[in-house]
């Protein structure tokens, strides 16, 4: 573990708000303030924080349905992203994405997504881009366990690996594609053998341990930043909850569930930075704190921004086209 | 160089704008030293290298996917996918996400993508590498859709294309690539501008791609007959220029939309919607579309002819309600 203090502490603050913004999420999810679907990424925040701990302002990320986790990780503004799940004028997207479709573009997050395996080949083009444009930024493409079986991920990693472009494909592993356990989805127990199709170099880590995700990104990271190319790194993980609020998750087996959860990447991590003498109980309380409270004002903020205007409906279809609204 | 085949007059049309602005780049399958499956690309990789003139394996979701990725974060890229049937395979790409992303994240990120799409029969290519599938991009907000059907029109709206910040779909029909004209104009047409091909008073036959030369080629034999046929060409099918069938249309007071697509769900449907919507005042005969059979391509050269439109069909629309 080579991490500096202050990374530490960036990684303990930044899963905490994921945590904290994903419990509030559920709960407004479950009042009624939250329209649509939401995908919640508790249990899964070392992967996001660990890889994103070593990422600039200027690389990208692709991510997915379960995104918040990412967008958080990489620097997204978590008042935006609550008016946004709350359908606000005034949300990342102006109401018109929702918690699927959250992107920043000025801090390199090209957009949850909802199609499962989409972002592989979006990843591809940024860089490709980057390649082109003669930068040493990446690019991280965020991707679930059942993805891997969508033929996007083939063609992404191939095109990726021929032309030795500065992607890092992250997969996170949490055992289930919706109801699909990866025993039944896939025949494979490792996803990071599948790297050896593409001659690239392939991991698999504990996802539950943020120092794990922190070390085989930051070598996977520097590799892409050189020009060596792409790598795999599969991040063994698991998603407490169910697929999407309102899924109970039965098909979870309680023993599982229970062995998980006393490996909840928080708590852990807690312990590890006490054990070490790297924090104390007070300097974690004083951070439990101010995030909860950083996650009530975006709460706040939600509450009370405007709903969008309507006339917004045809707004952004085109740079330069704006139809009109049907008149009632 | 004044005059240029249609194939040569897209190549030029991407060339300009490569050689003024590095972050316009190509790619697609063996658009590299092979010159592209039609030839289209000849001479590119020569001319810009293999970076910006780039061989993809055969992955078409890859392709359309890269060239989200590309234009999300900074290039122009202009993709080709080696036939519109193969735009099946990249689907998900264009229109779940380059038609949408705009949209999605609140206009936060622009999509300056082209991918041309090789379209249309008359070559004995079958089922699966024939069809005229625009009316599955039209129909998708957030992309646009040009097909032009000459030299000129396909150099001009190529430059708009790639000039414009929104995903463009560019058709091209494949059977067009040896049509050659003098195309000394060398500036881009703007999409939505449609264009009359032949000025008539009697009718207006609103045609697209190779159906244009076919319904220029009706309004010949029709002329001898003494009917005269306005050929008007949308060149845009998204933006469409509706005025300009507005101002046809308050002159001949008739109409015939002449497309080579499978006439159920066709384009053409929605074009004589839109006259039948805003401008059935004008009219003073019924609305007559021409499109291909509604069954697949077939191969065998006789039954090709049978199933797509050709200029006889103009004729006898046209005489039906004139």
């Amino acid at each position: 573990m080579k991490g500096s203090e202050e990374s530490y502490r960036n990684m303990y603050t930044c899963m905490k708000k994921i945590r904290e913004f994903e419990t509030t999420a559920m709960n407004r999810f479950a009042d009624g303030k939250i329209p649509g679907f939401v995908h919640l990424y508790i249990g899964e925040e070392a992967v996001a924080t660990g890889v994103c701990e070593n990422l600039r302002n200027d690389d990208f990320i692709t991510s997915t349905h379960r995104g918040h986790g990412h967008i958080i990780a990489k620097g997204g503004d978590v008042k935006f992203m609550m008016a946004e799940l709350f359908g606000k004028a005034t949300g990342y997207c102006k109401g018109k994405g929702g918690s699927m479709h959250i992107a920043d573009a000025s801090k390199g997050i090209l957009g949850a997504n909802g199609i499962v395996g989409a972002g592989h080949n979006i990843a591809v083009g940024a860089g490709l881009s980057i390649k082109l444009r003669k930068t040493d930024q990446v690019c991280i493409c965020f991707f679930g366990d059942a993805s891997t079986n969508q033929g996007t991920f083939h063609e992404g990693l191939n095109m990726a690996s021929i032309w030795k472009l500065p992607v890092v494909f992250v997969c996170e592993n949490n055992y289930y594609g919706i109801s699909m356990s990866q025993a039944r989805h896939q025949a494979i127990k490792d996803i990071a053998d599948r790297a050896v199709s593409y001659g690239i170099p392939g991991v698999a880590v504990d996802g539950n341990d943020v120092t794990a995700t922190y070390e085989a990104s930051r070598e996977a990271i520097a590799r892409a930043r050189k020009g060596l190319g792409p790598t795999l790194i599969e991040c063994k993980t698991y998603r407490h909850r169910g697929h999407f609020e309102g899924d109970p998750g039965t098909y979870k087996p309680t023993e599982e569930q229970k062995a998980w959860l006393e490996k909840d990447p928080i708590p852990r991590f807690r312990e590890f930075l006490k054990k070490n003498g790297i924090m104390t109980e007070d300097d974690l309380a004083k951070i439990d704190n101010s995030v909860a409270e950083a996650i009530k004002d975006a709460v706040r903020f939600a509450d009370e921004s405007p709903e969008p205007d309507v006339s917004s409906v045809v707004i952004d279809v085109y740079s330069d086209i704006t139809e009109e609204v049907r008149v009632r | 160089m004044s005059s240029m085949t249609y194939m040569e007059a897209i190549r030029e049309g991407m060339s300009i704008r490569m050689r003024k602005d590095d972050k316009v780049i190509l790619f697609g399958e063996d658009v590299g030293a092979f010159g592209g499956c039609f030839g289209v690309t000849a001479g590119m990789f020569a001319e810009f290298g293999e970076e910006r003139v780039r061989d993809t394996p055969i992955s078409e979701g890859a392709i359309m996917g890269c060239a989200v990725g590309a234009a999300a974060t900074g290039l122009r890229p202009l993709a080709e996918l080696m036939f519109i049937d193969f735009m099946t395979v990249g689907m998900d790409q264009l229109v779940n996400q380059a038609a949408k992303m705009r949209y999605m994240f609140g206009g936060r990120i622009s999509m300056p993508l082209v991918v041309r799409v090789p379209a249309g029969g008359g070559v004995g290519a079958a089922a699966q590498h024939s069809q005229s599938l625009e009316a599955w991009a039209t129909h998708v907000p957030g992309l646009k859709v040009v097909y032009p059907s000459t030299p000129r029109d396909a150099l001009g709206l190529m430059l708009s294309s790639i000039d414009d910040d929104n995903p463009v779909v560019y058709v091209e029909h494949k059977a067009m690539y040896g049509i050659k004209e003098d195309v000394s104009d060398l500036s881009p047409i703007p999409l939505g501008k449609g264009d009359i091909k032949r000025v008539g008073g009697d009718v207006t036959v609103i045609a697209t791609g190779k159906m244009v030369h076919e319904s220029l080629a009706a309004a010949q034999t029709l002329a001898g007959e003494g009917i005269n046929c306005e050929v008007l060409d949308p060149r845009s099918l998204y933006p469409l220029d509706t005025e300009l069938i507005k101002e046809s249309l308050s002159k001949t007071h008739k109409v015939v939309i002449a497309t080579e697509e499978t006439k159920r769900g066709s384009y053409a449907g929605e074009i004589a919607a839109i006259i039948a919507e805003d401008y059935f005042d004008m009219l003073d005969a019924p609305i007559v579309r021409i499109g291909a059979l509604n069954c697949p391509v077939p191969f065998s050269p006789c039954l090709e002819q049978v199933m797509l439109p050709n200029a006889q069909d103009v004729v006898n629309a046209v005489k039906r309600i004139v």
